[in-house]
């Protein structure tokens, strides 16, 4: 009887005796650098078993002491020989790290233990550094091409959908309709709504001029409450504050596709002579370009939306593509400080195809990838 | 001073939140993490505003039995039947309110989200039109890359899959990168403008 007994542990125990579970090696731990101080950064050499199928992974364990007692942070799979500890609470305490290997089978093999480490904050994100020297150079040439329009006037391109704006006003006032102008979609944080911003002001001092209903249906409420500041002074500033009514701006709701059913409603009802769709879209776009499409008013668009230009290109009449919508208050206010600032993008516009020029054939003359490196952000 | 407050505020908090972007310590962190919950505190300020312009819009229009102020009225019973459904019943998963976003509003979002399909027909039927050459072109490109995600594609012709896919990763993709560089460039540029008080337009009549 105790022979079967010894019998049945051996055949139990034989899986794990078969594996011979080995530790990680080569434990290495360090302050995470370029952090607010939470963390730190612990590496291994994986385990020679990790190539066994019956191979789990790893627990990483720490403690405050090199003889513990260690705590389990968190597990990570095979083939893995890094983890980060995202859990540090206190700065410039000293920490020790270990590293368990598990099997399926139940058993563990724990590598030594490596420390002291304590987490420390930085106050420069060294991988950062290129963002850094990008922003200086890029202020540097804004700021001497804006000091260099304050002397004479530079040459812009025409901006076709830009032009149309003054037209598109005119249009709405000879047919006694309404102007609709959306913001899109994003918060105020984003500066394809700023840009809106900035267009609806110059559009807001336009139908003030020309005794035109302008109406501002918003998605956000802070949007509304400077669109509804914006239409307010366009017109004080036009000596028209009676044009200012205050349901001609207004919240809708913040639903994406309740915004654009009721835009597509207000189209159809009040038949605006002219729709602008200016800001950030979503997948809106298209339905609220063809429901005004199939109204017949002239559209103008301008989108930073790279997915949802297509769209307003194919449903409105012009359409600002990207930056062309930044350009807007430059171009429609001709202000040299403004169109300044256009010619210094312009020149960095420049400075940034000549880099991808210059690294492509570096790269594929060198085949060395410095200066791609150069450009990655950490 | 009703100009040179804003602009003094946004140029302080711009050169801040420049200067925060490369300081990744934890003082930084918690000025910032502060400044977003202040932006929440001020979302909530705007939506009384928001939610006032809603009503007092609809309202009128019903009192003053504007041209199809009976959508004004549908509008306005829905939004108060939901709140009082919220507010009385609560939000739990068996409630009234629930019962109503599933069986009624989503049902709509859905709907208004479908209708894009059609849409994107009609758009696309004015896209390919090959009046110029330049919409030739696009009608083949899109022809070309439509037919190489079905399999009908790769039966016509075996390099089809790869000739779409070319078109996708380079030509497509670099008029994108194109457009993506332009953007980023303009909004630093905008950004720059704002902060240094250079673009007021957002200041409304100034």
């Amino acid at each position: 009887m105790g022979k079967m007994k010894m019998f049945l542990l051996a055949c139990l125990l034989m899986p794990v005796l078969a594996l011979g579970l080995e530790p990680p090696t080569d434990l290495n731990a360090v302050d995470t650098p370029n952090d607010d101080g939470t963390s730190i950064t612990v590496t291994w050499k994986t385990s020679a078993s990790d190539v066994d199928t019956r191979f789990n992974g790893y627990n990483v364990e720490r403690s405050e002491k090199a003889e513990g007692p260690y705590i389990m942070l968190g597990w990570m799979p095979r083939n893995s020989g890094h983890y980060q500890d995202n859990s540090i609470t206190a700065m410039n305490l000293n920490y020790y790290y270990r590293v368990v290997a598990l099997s399926d089978v139940g058993d563990s093999a724990a590598s030594q233990a490596t420390g002291p480490v304590a987490a420390s904050q930085s106050w420069f994100n060294t991988g950062k550094f290129n963002t850094l020297f990008g922003t200086i150079i890029f202020i540097a040439i804004t700021l001497w091409f804006i000091q260099r329009a304050k002397n004479g006037r530079l040459f812009i391109r025409r901006i076709a959908g830009l032009d149309a704006v003054e037209e598109a006003v005119g249009r709405a006032t000879e047919m006694g309709r309404p102007i609709l102008y959306c913001l899109g979609l994003d918060p105020i944080s984003t500066v394809a709504t700023v840009a809106a911003l900035n267009i609806l002001g110059r559009v807001a001092k336009k139908t003030a001029e020309y005794d035109t209903p302008l109406v501002v249906p918003t998605y956000d409420p802070i949007v509304h409450t400077v669109a509804r500041e914006m239409v307010k002074e366009g017109c004080n500033s036009m000596g028209r504050p009676d044009l200012f009514k205050e349901d001609s701006v207004y919240f809708v709701t913040n639903d994406q596709m309740g915004y654009a059913a009721a835009l597509s409603g207000i189209m159809a009802r009040e038949k605006p002579a002219t729709n602008f769709f200016m800001g950030y879209y979503y997948a809106e776009a298209l339905v609220l370009a063809e429901s005004g499409a199939a109204t017949g008013a002239i559209q103008i668009a301008g989108t930073d939306a790279v997915t949802q230009l297509p769209f307003f290109i194919t449903s409105c009449d012009y359409t600002l593509m990207g930056e062309e919508l930044y350009a807007a208050s430059a171009y429609l206010s001709k202000e040299p400080l403004l169109v300044g600032g256009l010619k210094g993008q312009d020149a960095c516009k420049l400075l940034i195809v000549a880099a991808v020029i210059l690294g492509t054939l570096w790269a594929l003359i060198f085949k060395s990838d410095v200066i791609y490196n150069f450009f990655n952000v950490g | 001073m009703k100009r040179n407050v804003p602009l003094a505020i946004v140029f302080v908090l711009g050169v801040f939140f420049v200067v925060q972007f490369f300081i990744p310590s934890h003082p930084s962190q918690v000025a910032y993490n502060t400044m977003l919950e202040w932006d929440m505190a001020l979302l909530v300020f705007a939506t009384v505003i928001a939610l006032d312009s809603l009503i007092r819009h609809h309202t009128q229009k019903i009192m003053r039995r504007q041209g199809q102020w009976g959508y004004s009225a549908v509008y306005l019973s829905a939004a108060l039947l939901m709140a009082l459904a919220g507010f009385i019943g609560g939000t739990t998963d068996t409630s009234f309110y629930m019962k109503l976003f599933q069986y009624a509003m989503s049902p709509m979002q859905t709907s208004m989200f479908a209708i894009l399909a059609f849409y994107m027909a009609s758009a696309a039927y004015r896209a390919f039109r090959a009046r110029t050459a330049e919409a030739t072109l696009l009608l083949i490109s899109a022809f070309i890359v439509m037919l190489g995600l079905i399999p009908l594609g790769a039966t016509i012709w075996g390099g089809m899959p790869r000739l779409s896919e070319w078109l996708m990763q380079v030509p497509n993709m670099a008029s994108k990168r194109g457009i993506t560089f332009g953007i980023g460039l303009g909004a630093v540029a905008t950004s720059l403008k704002i902060i240094l008080g250079i673009e007021r337009n957002w200041l409304g009549g100034a």
